[in-house]
């Protein structure tokens, strides 16, 4: 019985990886009954050797699909196993790894068969099946599949933290090439439909505490990066329209990884373009902690985000004049603006200036990074940048510097040839 | 120099500093006996714990600083640090002298606290990421941890919350400690020998080892190799944890 499970559980987890979403923060639901589990800020429990953190129980219930998505690896037309977990396998693989500490809950999802209504009860049975037979306070995350009902829409929210429909392809255009059997809007439907019921469903808690929760940590998306011809501004534009007009709490991108020798597609043996990737994210960040409006950091004059650089250093060099900002002085809001300068350390500086001016010394060890920050300050010290440098000069004096992340990128591209 | 030696306890180490100002001691400094070396230039004085005394300073410093702060002094006093009960004492010194102190990272003893305490901090939720049970055949999901610094009591409430349901016991073979749950409540205890966690595998229920094995497939299929980056695999998971990690042990 073991090597079933094991097979179904080595097949049905190698299908769900490309999924990136692993957060099991966000949620609300506390051990209030004595049971099992508990969910707060997030746990990564282990990382995998390609470094990405390892929170959920990440699955498909079943790889067999109706659809022929060319992106997908358990699209119809691939020749690979196909299997499938029963409910009862599922909830036990998720109890036993819980109590183990090894993970923080479920993210299920599914390839669909028969249809969609077919494939979305069967989700909902397991997260109904774990949260009232087992008194499962653990992190659920399901997979909306869209096309389903609003009834089991409904019943899905109202076990599981989190509900998320892939947007796979960030243009439309994309979709119909690499997906024709699917439409955006089907996509689109299913986000709004929860976005109103979440909206309802928090007035009603107001109202009264006892309401039940339904998806406290709300809605998440993903879009595939490099695998259609799209821009940098393609992409942050959809995410920054699902962010305004869904609520989603994040929308995650998903370097491309070959897995088909698709015309239509990259090549096998492509290499998945990690560093684009990860100027997303960090143009993400800008866009939903700093303040930025997506057009300040894509437009059309300048499509993709620098690869050489992240995405706020660009944004300060086209903008020069708005520097430089005086440390002792300055907002919050100017001074997370700043390259180099994060999150805390902008609170820290905050919080610091109060007792004492500020020298390059205390924000040192403040933790801001002072080879790009010293381009963009004055602070209380006679010394600083006194020369009207240029935006191309200051680029090059920065990453003449010791600018690990690109310099490496660098070296991993010479060693393919 | 005066040194106040204590029991290596926390209300030990606030007795200490009730006693430095009660002696109104301008120039000392402060050792857990373990530590203390005895030289011919310096007056140590013992300290013994008084748990009024330790009362005292902690109620005088309620209301002097935020609960963040003040769990921030007790985090970086769980580090062990050589010296580090110097730090602290010079971060309380100036919290009696000065409102709102906390925030005034220019001061070295405040900036090393907050950084101190934030590591134990990411000890502890690391902690409580790495905690790996296995069941045993009297139904007690154990672990054995041995953490950088002394996490154990700041870890008991998030598996109280958790794990309701389950008796569990995690120990710590450094220290030679564990916390154990009885479904009850949570208690410190420690084991007779010295059990090292390597024992026959007879005493773990018959479903463990499968579990097991389920786990460390998952862990491997989850992985996509196209990907591989080991540098950024060993900065999350630094080696010296994987001896009790069910997926990289060997």
């Amino acid at each position: 019985m073991w090597d079933r499970i094991r097979e179904k559980l080595q097949i049905l987890a190698d299908a769900a990886k490309y999924d990136v979403s692993c957060s099991s923060s966000g949620s609300t639901r506390k051990n209030t009954n004595k049971g099992l589990g508990d969910t707060g800020n997030g746990i990564c429990h282990t990382y995998t050797e390609d470094g990405r953190c390892v929170s959920l129980l990440k699955i498909l219930l079943t790889n067999f699909c109706i659809y022929d998505c060319a992106y997908c690896v358990t699209r119809k037309s691939n020749d690979i196993k196909r299997t499938a977990f029963t409910v009862q396998e599922v909830v036990d693989l998720t109890i036993n790894f819980y109590r183990r500490n090894y993970i923080e809950g479920l993210f299920l999802s599914s390839g669909i068969f028969k249809d969609a209504d077919y494939t979305m009860e069967r989700l909902v049975r397991v997260a109904k099946k774990l949260r009232t037979e087992h008194n499962f306070n653990g992190y659920i995350h399901l997979k909306s599949i869209p096309g389903a009902s609003d009834e089991l829409m409904k019943e899905a929210g109202l076990y599981a933290d989190r509900l998320s429909v892939n947007i796979e392809v960030p243009t439309e255009q994309g979709l119909k090439l690499l997906a024709p059997e699917k439409d955006r809007k089907d996509m689109i439907q299913p986000m709004n439909f929860l976005k109103n019921e979440i909206i309802l469903r928090q007035s009603e808690k107001k109202l009264f505490k006892k309401a039940p929760l339904f998806a406290p940590a709300g809605q998440s998306s993903q879009m595939i990066i490099g695998a259609t011809q799209e821009t940098d501004k393609d992409i942050m534009f959809t995410a920054n329209s699902l962010y305004k007009n869904f609520n989603l709490k994040r929308v995650y991108y998903s370097g491309y990884v070959p897995v088909s020798n698709d015309h239509r597609l990259p090549g096998l043996g492509t290499s998945v373009p990690r560093l684009r990737e990860n100027r997303l994210y960090q143009a993400d960040w800008l866009l939903r902690f700093y303040g930025f409006q997506v057009n300040e950091l894509v437009h059309n004059q300048q499509p993709n985000l620098d690869m050489d650089i992240d995405p706020k250093l660009g944004w300060a060099l086209s903008n020069l004049n708005q520097f430089p900002v005086d440390i002792n002085r300055a907002d919050l809001h100017l001074i997370l603006r700043v390259p180099g300068i994060g999150m805390l350390s902008a609170k820290k500086i905050v919080e610091a200036r109060r007792f004492q001016r500020l020298n390059w010394e205390h924000l040192k060890k403040l933790g801001v990074a002072l080879n790009r920050a010293r381009f963009f300050i004055t602070c209380n010290s006679s010394y600083f940048e006194r020369r009207d440098l240029s935006a191309k000069q200051i680029r090059h004096f920065i990453l003449s510097g010791s600018d690990k992340k690109t310099f490496s990128a660098a070296v991993t591209q010479l060693q393919l040839f | 120099m005066t040194i106040l030696v204590y029991d290596g306890t926390w209300p030990g180490f606030l007795s200490c500093v009730f006693e430095a100002y009660e002696r109104k001691l301008t120039e000392l400094q402060i050792s857990s006996e373990l530590r203390f070396q005895a030289s011919l230039l310096d007056t140590p004085i013992t300290i013994i714990t008084e748990e009024a005394k330790a009362r005292r300073v902690w109620s005088g410093l309620q209301k002097r600083l935020s609960g963040q702060a003040l769990r921030q002094l007790y985090h970086c006093f769980l580090s062990e640090i050589p010296m580090i009960e110097n730090t602290l004492f010079e971060y309380i010194r100036l919290a009696f002298a000065w409102e709102g102190v906390e925030k005034a990272f220019t001061k070295a003893s405040v900036l090393r606290v907050s950084q101190v305490a934030k590591m134990v901090y990411r000890e502890k939720h690391r902690m409580e990421a790495f905690v790996r049970f296995q069941l045993t055949t009297d139904g007690i999901y154990y672990a054995t941890i041995e953490p950088d610094f002394n996490v154990l009591p700041i870890l008991r409430s998030h598996f109280e919350k958790r794990y309701a349901d389950q008796k569990w016991l995690i120990y710590d073979l450094r220290r030679k400690y564990g916390i154990f749950y009885d479904l009850e409540e949570v208690e410190e205890i420690q084991l007779e020998r010295g059990s090292s966690g390597t024992e026959a595998s007879s005493i773990f229920s018959e479903d463990e080892a499968a579990y097991q094995t389920l786990w460390k497939d998952y862990f491997e299929h989850v992985n996509i190799k196209e990907r591989k980056n080991m540098k950024l695999h060993l900065r999350h998971v630094p080696r010296r944890y994987w001896k009790y990690l069910t997926e990289k042990a060997p």
